[in-house]
């Protein structure tokens, strides 16, 4: 079962988001970033490290603007103090995309072969920040409503890709 | 080299309606010289303050914005420098309080210095231009006009210790003040 590109990227601007901050990552670079760059309704901001991007996303957020930080999961892991201070204690809806690499198809995150991949949602769990594994067609139409829910709740939320985009 | 206090107060006497993000002491200062809702000190950890800033500078290009960075900081987010060199916010002028010290670490020196040039490693990163200051006369005469220039400009000021003025790490951190900061940015 693939998952669209094209469809993942209409929801993401359905969400309202018009900022895309981005380092790249295998998972996701070919059919989502290349196409964003692309893109005249997205701006994308492109970072040197992921914790960057998670501070950006919030100065973006206290002007009003909605933003999405499309990172891999190393990134994600390599970003827990600026998560912890910036996103979950300031308060600050940061909307991670996050590619989860080398995760095998159709096996669940925590039974992947990969540690680094097995880790990922017990340390978003363990900082108490929500998270959605898109890895199916129909895990696409969770993105709108937990971007909503992030900016209702002023907390970040992680949306784990789970396969690459096509 | 420039007590910090007075450096701040030069610039406090040039704002007009920027947002001023600050961090750590150069924050606590800033706080007393120049109050403001559009003071933004809510960057949640240790290097974040440029990033924070080119994201509201993005947000809002028809505000300017002022980034108060300490040099410690800056080290710890160098990378900040290329990607706001690449994003090219017109509306940014980054200055770095060079104390040469973690100072709210416990003022053990910071690797390399007084031997990085700050303003240096801006230019090569992409800024249009970068400036140093150690004096205060020589700011008080360029701030005004650095003020103006399309960004992004780094400002390197060359500080010691000056005053010492009291910590209010509520003021600085707390949900409260960054709900008004955004209030007043919407006005």
């Amino acid at each position: 079962m693939e998952l669209k590109a094209d469809n993942i990227i209409r929801e993401i601007k359905r969400a309202g988001i018009r900022f895309i901050v981005a380092l790249p990552d295998r998972v996701t670079s070919e059919h989502l970033l290349k196409p964003i760059l692309q893109d005249r309704e997205l701006k994308v901001v492109q970072v040197c490290k992921e914790d960057e991007g998670i501070s950006i996303c919030s100065g973006l957020y206290n002007t009003g603007q909605r933003a999405l930080l499309l990172i891999q999961y190393t990134g994600l892991l390599d970003s827990i103090n600026s998560l912890r201070g910036v996103a979950v204690e300031g308060q600050n809806p940061v909307c991670m995309m996050v590619g989860l690499l080398g995760k095998e198809p159709d096996v669940a995150p925590t039974q992947s072969k990969r540690y680094g991949v097995r880790i990922v949602e017990p340390i978003l769990d363990a900082m108490g920040i929500e998270r959605h594994l898109i890895e199916q067609p129909e895990d696409i139409m969770k993105i709108v409503p937990a971007v909503e829910r992030a900016y209702e709740r002023s907390a970040p939320v992680a949306l784990l890709i789970g396969r690459e985009p096509r | 080299m420039m007590k910090r206090d007075e450096c701040l107060k030069v610039l406090a006497r040039h704002r007009t309606d920027e947002i001023v993000v600050a961090v750590y002491k150069a924050a606590q200062e800033w706080i007393h010289i120049s109050p403001s809702d559009l003071n933004y000190t809510f960057t949640g950890a240790m290097g974040q303050g440029s990033s924070h800033a080119l994201g509201l500078a993005l947000g809002r290009p028809d505000k300017s914005v002022i980034v108060l960075d300490g040099d410690g900081s800056l080290l710890m987010n160098l990378g900040s420098l290329a990607t706001i060199g690449n994003a090219a916010p017109k509306n940014l002028v980054h200055c770095v309080c060079e104390n040469g010290t973690y100072e709210t670490n416990g003022a053990v020196p910071i690797p390399g210095v007084r031997r990085i040039s700050f303003a240096g490693i801006a230019r090569a990163a992409g800024y249009p231009k970068s400036y140093e200051f150690d004096k205060l006369d020589d700011w008080e005469r360029e701030v005004g006009r650095i003020l103006k220039e399309e960004g992004p400009v780094l400002v390197d000021l060359k500080v010691e210790p000056g005053e010492e003025y009291p910590e209010d790490f509520r003021r600085l951190y707390s949900v409260e003040f960054r709900d008004l900061f955004r209030k007043a940015l919407q006005k």
